[in-house]
């Protein structure tokens, strides 16, 4: 039983760190039909910015703050403006193509000029474990889900309490209708851009000092946050996040009770079976448009 | 289409095949083995050209059935001896049932939910491939896989192996152009232009759609059957997600629904990295760039270029006459 | 736009004819990861390569001729390298460097055997020697040779009686544990539990707490340098106080410098190592580090010897003599005092595997400590 409860804490900080990248790729689908195959060398580069920019001499906090910067500047907007504006009129597959396209560039791109080597990258959370319940839990992994949660209420928060959150449902609902009704659409679409690009950069920031600082460590998030996206609803932020804990405690299971080398099998029969039965995802609401 | 310009094409036609059987005559062997793999990575985009291009279903499991076709090829000739005509029967039944089945289930709710069944679909081969020790040998692979005898021919050497990859690319071509002529082929682009009206036209739009999808799939274990001899050793590493992702990326960029698309879109993705390997450390990178830039150019891919050159001439002329019309009405007395 | 690439590929055949003309460099020809899952061993593998070349043309090359290598990258795919190394061997390189993964060095060595051309890989698997191919060397023990002295020291020094393995699900790891589950079972070792992990995994926490419940006498863990560190840390924060045994991949400096405190008291068989007490392993380190800025991992070692094992055994020949060159490297011993860029004292016995001095090493204090030298065997 003891067991069972270290499974589930280990279980969700895992989960958190996928539901942190899944939120930005539900963001993205709302607001603009992207599906960002990129999702995953998104949260990888952020660190490598700030590396580089300590590798140049600055403290720490400057290069994060240059790092997120960068970010928005790269990862929100540059994305939005170069490859997502002449394509979004085409529809949803040469899109997400390009996306594909762009990962392997990043991560040729990292791998060249940086290393292919895994580095170390500084923890803003300091290194250490906590005892909770008797649980030794790690205060990295409690960070992580510290910002997963805080995420889900401010992103709430800003699209129920705020005109801009307004703004931005009606565009994601609708962007026709938003228009008419004087909502600007396009503003809105890049708000999206640049929010996701804010939270990949605090995700780099804070799964980095686990996950390390290299060219391919996007891979494996990327795709398990994908996953979590389309089981909690691709088109709910609090879809993204539940979808992202119970890929990660379900994926600690089937390693502890089914077997470690189908570990990775479960979740995606988990996400069959949801689709079978459950098509929109776990909190998703069921899409009118059809894609 | 003007009576020449049939002419033209079919001259185009028989000069590019002309040039395919003679001129790698004299290629050495990695240029021979880069053109078999084309030719068996084309046959792989067609079948997700017929899923994706003419029924309008994104299928991410194209490479995991490329698997499956590899690993029977495999199995079957070194292990029980048999010949690669077996082989290639076996796969193409095992991946149009399991497509069917794959398949059944996905339809029978929304559009895009087939994408997502296969993405699962493509990791669990995968996983299979690696874990079932005893029949795939696991992440050891499968080496010596022979190459087959075509009509008391060897195919061991290079050249006569592509022109095997070669001969069964002609195959697979003349059955997919029958099959797009065929009242099943305008039943699937039908699909993928109006379901509604497809529907309301008697068309039942799930079976069409499933059928197209498990052809595509079959034909995903076609190309496998000839992946196996081609590199002759197997490992589940290559039928991993991501080359599903890249049979993907060739039909969108070649020109998805495009009879020839998977053509050029294999030839991208197999040829353009080995020209730019010049490039050492970078080659990679500007393939990466070259397919964003490609796809901001023409979203529709490179026969989407000349498809909107074509429409674009067409309008030209059209324009072009009606001006010489006016022209001559108003100088008419 | 096909017949361009028609007459591209057709440059690149006649180019291709134009090799070997006698006086002008030698020509070698490395096919490696270099992207894709294997990128970092590739990449440590080439940067070996090229240091050593450099420094040997710096001295005048190999019998007054420079070295000269291409690089190719097989994508860490067995399709792909076939077709590198069809690309290289269709330009009759002197010997051929590569590929680092077993899978792909399975798929090559035929092709290599077939034209005659030596072929100096850095594959581990047990079974790549064993196929009775006269054209392939490796760099470093196979498992076949690694594998038993752990299994000893964990049966003589350990006394062990149950055993967990973690592995790594792919070529390397597999093959590690399917040779060391062989060794076990000699010395009546049971097998407490047997744990295969991903590539790229983060976390382990399911996989510890199998160890914990199968209460072993010692843990081998057989993974990657940097799921290396995130396991040790794993066990630690479970509190797992059984004796951690490995190889070059648990103790290596990388994991310490990763894991920290964690790494304390993990031990293991080392067969190359820059952490090896041998002045001239130091010495490669440093030049290692001046000029790629990062400690390399045992596979920048292999691409560096495999480069010196070529210029003992062209000197050994007196000639470059690509047709008499496997022969001559088989049974050769090569001393470090006479080539100080081989480092250690080798010899290859006939089926090309590696005959060295190993270590066994613990992790005291983030320092490595020998506590066992392992002599050569002949």
């Amino acid at each position: 039983m003891s067991n069972l409860l270290d499974l589930l804490v280990a279980g969700l900080a895992t989960g958190a760190i996928y539901a942190l990248v899944a939120v930005g790729f539900t963001l993205l689908w709302q607001t603009s039909q992207t599906i960002n195959f990129a999702q995953g060398e998104f949260v990888m580069l952020p660190a490598f910015l700030m590396l580089a920019v300590m590798h140049v001499g600055a403290p720490f906090w400057l290069a994060i703050l240059i790092g997120i910067l960068l970010s928005l500047l790269l990862l929100g907007l540059g994305f939005k403006l170069l490859l997502v504006d002449p394509m979004l009129r085409h529809g949803v597959l040469p899109l997400a193509i390009a996306t594909m396209a762009l990962a392997i560039g990043m991560k040729e791109a990292v791998k060249q000029f940086f290393s292919a080597e895994a580095s170390p990258f500084p923890s803003i959370v300091p290194a250490g474990d906590v005892s909770i319940l008797g649980r030794v839990v790690s205060l990295q992994s409690l960070g992580v889900l510290a910002l997963a949660i805080a995420v889900v209420i401010g992103l709430t928060m800003l699209l129920n309490r705020t005109s801009i959150g307004h703004q931005m449902q009606a565009t994601a609902q609708n962007p026709t209708v938003a228009r008419i009704i004087g909502v600007p659409v396009e503003r809105m679409i890049l708000m999206t851009f640049l929010i996701n690009a804010f939270l990949v950069a605090l995700a780099s920031l804070l799964i980095t000092p686990i996950y390390l600082a290299k060219f391919s460590s996007g891979e494996v998030l990327g795709q398990a946050a994908f996953i979590a996206a389309i089981v909690g609803g691709f088109n709910q932020v609090r879809g993204a996040i539940a979808g992202g804990l119970l890929i990660g405690v379900v994926d600690n299971l089937a390693a502890a009770y089914v077997s470690t080398q189908y570990r990775a099998a479960v979740p995606l029969i988990l996400l069959i079976v949801i689709i079978l039965f459950r098509p929109q995802g776990l909190l998703g609401r069921p899409e009118e448009r059809t894609v | 289409m003007t009576a020449t310009g049939k002419y033209l094409r079919i001259g185009l036609g028989v000069a590019v095949i002309a040039a395919l059987i003679i001129v790698p005559m004299n290629f050495n062997r990695y240029g021979l083995y880069i053109l078999s793999q084309w030719a068996v990575m084309t046959i792989a985009a067609m079948g997700l050209n017929l899923t994706l291009g003419y029924a309008g279903q994104v299928s991410l499991a194209q490479g995991a059935f490329v698997g499956i076709g590899a690993y029977a090829a495999a199995i079957m000739t070194t292990q029980g001896g048999m010949p690669l005509i077996a082989a290639l029967g076996v796969a193409i039944v095992l991946c149009f049932a399991i497509g069917w089945i794959l398949g059944y289930p996905a339809l029978r709710v929304q559009h895009h939910y087939l994408a997502f069944v296969t993405l699962a679909f493509s990791t669990l081969a995968f996983l299979v491939f690696r874990n079932e020790d005893w029949l795939t040998k696991g992440i050891y692979g499968i080496s010596n896989i022979p190459r087959p005898n075509v009509m008391g021919f060897a195919t061991n050497r290079p050249l006569p192996f592509y022109y095997f990859c070669l001969g069964s690319l002609g195959i697979v071509s003349l059955a997919m152009w029958w099959l797009i002529r065929s009242p099943w082929g305008r039943a699937f682009v039908a699909l993928r232009e109006n379901p509604v009206r497809a529907l309301s036209l008697g068309i039942d739009t799930r079976r069409y759609t499933l059928m197209a999808f498990a052809i595509g799939s079959a034909l995903g274990g076609v190309a496998g059957t000839l992946y196996a001899p081609l590199t002759q050793y197997i490992d589940p590493v290559p039928f991993n997600l991501s080359l599903s992702l890249d049979l993907l990326m060739m039909v969108i960029v070649g020109g998805s629904g495009f009879f020839f698309g998977p053509f050029l879109g294999a030839m991208i993705a197999v040829l353009l990295p080995e020209w730019l390997r010049f490039t050492q450390g970078y080659y990679l990178m500007l393939y990466a760039v070259a397919v964003m830039l490609l796809l901001i150019y023409s979203p529709t891919g490179i026969l989407g270029i000349l498809d909107r050159y074509l429409t674009e001439r067409r309008t030209k002329a059209a324009s072009a006459l009606r001006a010489v019309a006016k022209s001559r009405l108003e100088t008419a007395p | 736009m096909r017949s361009g690439i028609f007459a591209g590929l057709l440059l690149a055949t006649v180019s291709a004819a134009a090799a070997f003309a006698q006086g002008g460099p030698i020509k070698l020809a490395n096919v490696a990861e270099l992207s894709g899952g294997g990128a970092t061993v590739g990449t440590n593998w080439k940067n070996g390569i090229d240091l050593a070349i450099e420094e040997i043309n710096a001295k005048g090359g190999v019998l007054g001729r420079k070295l000269e290598v291409t690089h190719a990258d097989s994508q860490s795919n067995p399709g792909v390298a076939r077709a590198q190394v069809q690309k290289a061997l269709d330009n009759e390189p002197y010997v051929l460097l590569g590929p680092g993964y077993s899978g792909s060095v399975k798929v090559t060595s035929p092709l290599a055997a077939e034209a005659g051309i030596a072929q100096i890989m850095g594959g581990e698997a047990a079974e790549l020697t064993q196929g009775g191919n006269k054209f392939l060397f490796r760099t470093s023990f196979g498992q076949q040779s690694s594998m038993p002295k752990v299994a000893k020291y964990i049966n003589d020094e350990l006394k062990a009686k149950s055993v967990a393995i973690v592995w790594v699900n792919n070529d390397f790891g597999k093959g590690g544990r399917d040779v060391i589950t062989k060794e076990f079972a000699k010395y009546n070792i049971k097998v407490a539990a047997d744990i295969s992990t991903e590539a790229g995994q983060a976390d382990f926490a399911a996989d510890v707490s199998k160890i914990k419940a199968a209460a072993p006498d010692a843990v081998f863990v057989y993974v990657n340098e940097e799921e290396s560190a995130r396991m040790l840390k794993e066990l630690k924060r479970q509190a797992i106080t059984v004796p951690l045994m490995g190889e070059t991949t648990l103790v290596g400096q990388k994991v310490v410098e990763l894991a920290g405190d964690a790494a304390n008291g993990a031990r293991g068989h080392v067969g190359l190592t820059t952490d090896a007490p041998v002045d001239l392993v130091k010495a490669f380190r440093e030049k290692f580090l001046k000029k790629y800025n990062y400690v390399p991992d045992h596979n920048g070692l292999k691409g560096y010897l495999a480069i010196y094992m070529i210029k003992a055994t062209t000197e050994k020949m007196g000639k470059v003599d690509a047709k008499a060159f496997a022969d001559t490297l088989h049974g050769l011993t090569i001393k470090a005092a006479s080539e100080p860029g081989i480092l250690m004292d080798v010899t290859f016995d006939e089926k090309g595997d590696i005959d060295r001095q190993g270590f066994l090493v613990e992790i005291v204090d983030g320092k490595q400590v020998v506590k066992q030298v392992l002599p050569k065997l002949n």
